[in-house]
Order: structure tokens, then sequence, then C-alpha cells
């Protein structure tokens, strides 16, 4: 708090500033309101999907009077998923290129790393179509009995997450290639990228929870 | 940490590719009339809107309440019959909770926040008209229930199984999951919205211990939305997969465990009763400084006491659920938690209590609701502390005991703090002040007949009598006190009356002249939102105002002079500002509506037709993309008058040197 004696009295109104509409003010905190806005989103879905993974720890080996089927985890193709859960960490290498490609300009790069983000997701995704179309066909349906349901659920959600993200980068790649993003708004797939990012650590702790713990 | 980055306009594409940027269709204009209010992104009018619906759900609500009272009026009563009854007492607290609080909270939120930090809009101001949409399309899906085949009925808390197909065959619970998952995207949107604004844009030389308590309150508010709402998106999105796709959640034959829904319930649950608190609280260290003519008594004690609040609501959720059989461990440390989440709670009161003694009270009408809040919120939190005793907390368990704690928290708490607010902030808003002898009317009809209401369900909750049934027997004994009740009910329903009046009345009079336009500091307030015009212009702040000390707009007006004596050195109406600028506004925007249009058509689909759903969807994928086309500020909008006509600096009485040192200054603290 500024001393009393400090305050220049003869400077009683509001009004030493212009409002300068095309010279932007400096933020408090000096991150763009873009970027905070990710955090704070991103730490929102921290909670969605603690709740989720907590559901399914919970709900993940009971049995009622009415259950019958294949639990989740006795379908578990353990190498299979690890091998697409590989694919989906090299995204964040090849994120963080993209990321530094367009800061250093090289725009002919980010759109390369871009799009090989954008692929190695995609391959990600399809890994999870085939998961989940061969657990059905070994009779594991969405309503077959609580894990299945609290599985389908938790790891749905995930790969929806992983779809809006790819969605993102090649909308990105669009506009990167159209050129209405170049090097100065390189903040925006920065932004993209702790998304992706996030999505994948989650992806880690879903690996491991509910793939590996048995 | 130095302040380095500028800070874009939201969403605005800087290429400079007009051909581009222009967007796929014509903007709305500045247009008078109903366009301006649907199609704007001004947090004053959006504000202004939040109050409107939120004041329409609370006259919905109160019906409902007073259905519920007639209904209890005598033993055996038969006004309702007992599944109508389930139904509208559900009703009545998911209205007043989602739709009325809430919202209300938010409507001072979006109005007085940036006033109060010094800025011209929140950092999103789309986003924002996006939550109000959301909001309000909401609120009108919940209550679509009612011509569909009736309303939720497995109260506001939505109990697992209960809430299954088997035991809920009617669409009512469906309508509650998509309803609240609307809501609460909606206020996920508002929470994020107003943490960036607060972080981001305050006033050089606003740190955040110079921040007004209001303004910080809000700020723990949304952090807990932030964290609160995904729990009960899960917990909804459960519900709703059990409802609508068969899955087995709750289903009890599976092996479902019921507790799972009440755990994620109250997780988000018991922060909600922070997030309708706090803004209250917010409130009245506002006002109960002004209207005492003392600086608020410990400001960084209720700072630190509101954030406490913040963490330590997160660690006491299963006091909510003491009788389900949790154990003595998990009852014996949810029982502690539970009190000393009263230690930061009985700060604040004495606070309060310690700003006003000795000073110069003023009883306008908003210090005394504020006074009321003071009071009875701590008549509700004693009763409060007497449910962390477990064997205590057992008897009360769904008894009117209950009941009448957490009408004295949220009625005589939250409610009588946002009336404060209405008093004290209306000459803001609207230019005038609302009646202050009606305002006392209305505060002393629903000072008492909240008390008759309330208090006597203390008595007959300890007596036993349960709540959620429809009816009493003759038998019981409890029917002297219940028809207390019910007259205490119609007395709060005369003294809304009387408010409602009070606005018209205050409305007719100012437009006929007869009540005049209030000067910008019409309470000789402390905060810089008194130091621009009453009603706020559009631009909000001539000129970013500087902030050297909490209170600032009270330090403008007083100083200390040679012998320490306080002295007023400066008329609030005449140092304010003069609201005769035009900067240049975001422009308004039809997507919010249209996108926000999009979400109940969605979940009609869900329960319906999934046809409905994929026009629900299209609307939904072409709001995003004409959204994300148009930039926030229209540039064909007029910068005409921004030309050399007037030189902003000869408006101000200094140069620029102390803002920029302000600057330097603060960036390492904030």
């Amino acid at each position: 708090m500024a001393d009393i004696d400090e305050i220049d009295t003869s400077n009683l109104a509001y009004g030493r500033t212009e409002w300068d509409d095309h010279h932007h003010l400096p933020t408090n905190t000096g991150l763009t309101n873009e970027k905070v806005t990710m955090w704070a989103f991103l730490g929102s879905d921290c909670l969605l999907f603690g709740a989720l993974i907590s559901t399914y720890l919970l709900l993940r080996n009971r049995v009622g009077p009415a259950t019958s089927g294949p639990t989740a985890a006795d379908l578990f193709d353990i190498p299979f998923t690890s091998v697409s859960s590989f694919v989906l960490l090299m995204s964040s290498l090849t994120m963080v290129l993209a990321v530094t490609s367009i800061q250093r300009a090289e725009m002919d790069r980010c759109k390369l790393w871009l799009l090989t983000t954008a692929a190695l997701g995609s391959i990600f995704i399809a890994g999870q179509v085939y998961e989940f179309t061969s657990f059905y066909r070994e009779g594991l349906g969405f309503t077959t009995n609580i894990s299945s349901s609290a599985f389908y659920t938790l790891t749905g959600f995930h790969g929806v997450h992983v779809s809006l993200g790819i969605v993102m980068l090649v909308t990105m790649w669009v506009l990167v290639s159209g050129g209405q993003i170049g090097p100065e708004r390189a903040e925006t797939i920065e932004i993209i990228g702790l998304y992706w990012h996030f999505v994948d650590i989650v992806w880690i702790v879903i690996f491991a929870v509910v793939y590996l713990i048995p | 940490m130095a302040i380095t980055e500028e800070r874009p306009e939201i969403l605005e594409l800087e290429s400079g590719d007009t051909s581009f940027s222009t967007g796929a269709f014509a903007r709305p204009t500045n247009a008078s009339g109903w366009r301006a209010w649907f199609f704007t992104v001004d947090h004053k009018k959006i504000g202004i809107m939040y109050g409107a619906v939120a004041m329409f759900w609370f006259l919905w609500g109160g019906v409902e309440a007073l259905l519920i009272r007639a209904q209890l009026f005598t033993p055996n009563g038969t006004v309702l019959t007992a599944e109508q009854y389930n139904q509208i007492f559900t009703m009545h607290g998911t209205t007043m909770v989602f739709l009325v609080i809430m919202p209300l909270a938010a409507a001072f939120a979006n109005y007085i926040v940036p006033l109060q930090i010094g800025a011209r809009d929140v950092a999103f101001p789309r986003m924002n008209a996006l939550g109000l949409w959301l909001f309000v399309f909401g609120g009108i899906f919940l209550n679509l229930s009612w011509f569909l085949g009736g309303g939720p009925d497995g109260g506001w808390f939505a109990y697992a199984p209960n809430t299954g197909v088997t035991f809920s065959p009617g669409a009512g619970m469906d309508f509650y999951a998509l309803g609240l998952q609307i809501a609460g995207i909606a206020s996920l949107v508002g929470a994020i919205n107003l943490i960036v604004t607060v972080l981001n844009m305050r006033a050089p030389g606003m740190t955040m211990l110079r921040m007004p308590v209001f303004t910080w309150m809000i700020l723990v508010v949304q952090f807990l939305l932030l964290f609160a709402l995904p729990v009960i998106t899960v917990a909804l999105i459960l519900l709703s997969f059990d409802r609508t796709f068969d899955a087995n959640f709750f289903n009890v034959a599976m092996g479902a465990d019921p507790l799972l829904w009440q755990h994620l319930f109250w997780i988000f649950g018991h922060p909600e009763v922070y997030i309708l608190i706090l803004p209250s609280f917010g409130i009245v260290s506002e006002t109960l400084p002004v209207f005492s003519r003392k600086p608020l008594f410990g400001y960084s004690v209720i700072v630190i006491s509101g954030a406490a609040i913040g963490f330590m609501g997160w660690g006491v959720w299963a006091h909510h659920m003491f009788v389900s059989g949790l154990g003595p461990v998990g009852v014996a440390a949810f029982s502690a938690t539970t009190m000393f989440i009263a230690v930061p709670t009985g700060v604040k009161i004495l606070n309060w209590i310690a700003t006003m003694w000795g000073g110069n009270l003023r009883f306008t009408v908003p210090m005394m609701f504020s006074i009321s809040l003071v009071s009875m919120f701590t008549i509700g939190g004693l009763s409060g502390v007497m449910h962390s005793v477990a064997p205590a907390d057992t008897q009360q368990t769904d008894t009117y005991f209950i009941v009448a704690h957490f009408h004295y928290v949220l009625f005589g708490g939250a409610l009588m703090g946002l009336f404060a607010g209405m008093y004290y902030w209306w000459p803001k808003a609207f230019g005038y002040k609302l009646s202050e002898s009606l305002g006392k009317w209305h505060f002393w009809i629903l000072l008492v007949g909240f008390n008759m209401t309330f208090g006597p369900m203390h008595i007959v909750g300890l007596q036993g009598m349960a709540r959620r049934h429809s009816r009493y027997g003759p038998e019981d004994g409890f029917d002297f006190w219940n028809a207390v009740v019910t007259i205490g009910a119609f007395v709060i329903l005369i003294g809304m009356i009387v408010f409602a009046v009070n606005i018209v009345r205050s409305w007719l009079g100012y437009k006929a002249g007869t009540i005049p336009q209030e000067p910008a500091d019409p309470w000789d307030a402390r905060t810089i939102e008194w130091a621009i015009p009453c009603p706020t212009p559009e631009h909000n702040f001539d000129y970013v105002p500087v902030i050297t000390d909490i209170d600032d707009f009270w330090h403008k007006k007083y100083q200390p002079d040679e012998n320490g004596k306080l002295r007023k050195i400066a008329d609030g109406n005449e140092i304010a500002q003069k609201g005769d600028q035009s900067p240049h506004l975001p422009s308004p925007s039809y997507w919010p509506i249209v996108l926000a249009a999009g979400l109940p058509l969605i979940a009609l689909g869900l329960i319906y037709n999934l046809w409905v759903s994929g026009i629900g969807l299209v609307l939904l994928l072409g709001a995003m993309f004409g959204w994300s086309l148009e930039p926030a500020t229209d540039p064909n909008a007029g910068h005409d008058d921004h030309g050399d006509d007037h030189d902003p600096d000869t408006n101000a009485p200094d140069g620029d040197e102390g803002g920029d040192a302000e600057v330097a200054e603060e960036a390492p603290v904030g």
C-alpha cells in the first residue's frame, strides 16, 4: 500500500492514461488472456477426468445378482494398447516441433509437424475404434455390465478429447497453409499444443491406472 | 516478471486480411429496441439481463414454495397429490439454486467486477453473452418438463437410484440432467471469463491485495465453479447415460453403489454452498464500510478467510452423508473439517461487526439488508455447526431442522446480501435510487416473514417432522407451527410485492422526473465503480484509473490533515470521470445466442428424437463457424469520433508518468 505522503493530492481526478484502442494494454500476469483461458479450462478438465477415473476404479470389479459377461479388464490387449499409447506420446513430440517451427517462422515445417501430429492422433483414435469393436465382438457391449459402462464412458470421453484436438490441428494446418496464421500468431499453435499435451498426459494416467494396474 | 506481451483483442484475426476477417454474415449494429439486448456483448447489459431473468425464476420458485406451504398448511393437505408435491419441491430447490441465486450472483459479477477493477469489459465479451443465453435456455429447457409429462421428482440432489427409469419413469429427470448440464456449461464459460478478467485486466496499480472484497469473493467463487462443475457434469452424464442409453452406473442389480452419486453430487454440492454465499459476503463487505463510514476491519483477513473457505470447502462434503454408513473414521474426519470451516466464516462475521463498531452508521436500505445478512446468517451458521456433531446430525438428518438451517444461510444469508447489492448498485446501473421508504417496508416485511417461515421449522424439525413428505397427520402435533410457517411464507410474498411496486414506482418516477438522476457518487462510497457517472456510460471509464490504495476512491476524497484528522478534500461527484469519451467497443454479435440455442435442441433430441439433435448440432456448428470468422470488434464500426477535436490529455490533470511508474512498480507484485 502506498504511503499516504506519497499520494499527490493535487491530482484528484481519475484520468491519467488514455484508453488506446490501437495499442493493447499489457496484462497483469504477463500471459495473454487466451493462454490463461486454456490453463483454466485444463484445470477444470482435470476434475472431469478425475471424476471419470474414480468412477471406473470404483465400478470395474463390481458384481450384482444380474451381472454377466466379461469385465473390460478381462479383454485388455496390453501390447496393442501399448503401441497406440506410444504413438500418442510421440505426437506430443511432433506437437512441440510444430510450435518451435512456427516460433522460428519456418512455416513449411510447422505445416508438416501439425499434419504429422494430427495423423498420429488419428492412428491412436483408429486403434481405439479397433479396440472397441473387438471388445464388442467378444461380448462386451456398453450395457453388458457395470464395468463395461464405466470403461467405455471413460475411454470414450478421452477419445472425444483427442478427436477435438485433431479437428483443431487440421484447422490450424488449413489456416497456416492459407496464410491467415503467421509467425506473429505462434501463440495460437502453442495454446492448442497445451491442450494436446494435456490430453496425452491424461492418457498416461488412464493407461497406467485402468490398463496396467490389475 | 516483466510485462512484455501485449493483450490482444479477443479472437480477433490480426492477419490484416479484411476479406477474411469481415465474417460470413452481416453483423448486428448497435440498434435500439430488443436487438440492442439480444445481440449485445456489453457486460452491463448482460448483467442486467442475468438479474431480470433470475428475478423471473425467483417469482416462479416462490410460487412453487407457496404451493408447498399451501399443501402443508393443515394436516393431510389436499392441494397437491404426492406426485405433484415431489415435482414441486424438486423444482423449488433446483430453481432457487441454479436459476435464482447463482445467476443473481452472476448478474452482480458481470456488472460490477469490470467496473471495480477499472476494465472496459470482461476478457471475452461474446463468451459472456454465450453464458447468459445458455443460462436462459437451460432454465427454459428445465421448465419445459412441466408441459411434457411432469417435472423432475428426485429432489434437487437427485439421489440414485430414485432417479433411474425404474423409479422415475417420466421424462422429468431427463430434463433435470440435461437442463443442469446446459446451465453448468453457462457457469463454466462465465467462470473462465471472469477469472481471466480479474487476473489479467486490472487497472495499473491495482494489485491483488488492493482489489475490492466483492471482486475477491467473486474470483474465489469462479475458481470454485471451475473445479466443482466438472464433477457434477460427470455425475449428470452418468445419470443421462443410464436413463438414455441403458448404462449400468446406478443399476443395483449389476452391483452399482448408490453412494457414488452421493459422493459426486456433494463434492460438487458443498463447494456449491460457498458458490451461493460468497458473492453476498462480498457485497456486504462493500456496503458495511460505506454505510459505517469506516474502512473494512481487517481487509486482508477477510480476503484470506474467503480464500480459506474456498479451499476448505472441498474437504467437508461428506457431512451431507453422515447417515449413509461412511464408518467411524470418515465421519470423525468430516466432523472435524466441518468444525474447522466455521472458523474463517466466524472471522468474517467478527470483522463485519468490528467494521460497524464505533462507525457513523447510516441506516439506508442496503445497510439494513447487510446487517440482516450478518445476523440471520449467523443463526444459520450456528445451526450449521450443530450438524458437524455427527450424533446430533443423525437425529436431524432429513427433518425440517435441516430445511430451517439452509434457508437461514441461503435466504437469510445469500438473498439478503443480494438485495443489499440491488439497492446499493441500483443507481449505478439505472441512474436512480429505489425508494428508501418502500425499501424499508420491503425489508421489514421480508425480515418478519422470513423468520416466521423458517424459525418455526427448527422446532418442528427437532420434534421429528420429516422433510420431503407431502403430508403429516393430525396426531403428529405439527399443525400449529406449520400454519404459522405457511402464513409467514405469504408474508414474504407481500414483502416481494412491495419490492416489485418499489421497482415500478421508482422507474415511473424517474421517467416522470420526480425521482432525480443520481450523480456519480450518491453513497459517498469507497471503490472506483463510483468514480464514473450513474448510470454507467457504455464504455465504463474515460481513462484508465490508476490505483494507489485499497478503497482508492475514498482516499481521493479523504486525507488526514497535519494533525492526523481525516478531512474531506474533494467531492466524489466532482472528481469522478465525466463519461464523455467514446472509445471503440466490442461489437454486438448474433452468434452467442444462436450457439446457445443449439444446446437445448440437442438435449430435446436426446429425450425424444435424434433428428432434433441433428438440427441442434447444425445450429451449433454453424454458429461456431460464424463466430470464429467474425472479429470481436467490427472493423467497419465508426472510428470517426476519434478525430482531433478533442485531446484526451486535456481532461487529465496529470501527464502519463504516474501511470507508467505504477505499472512498473506493480508488475512484480501482480
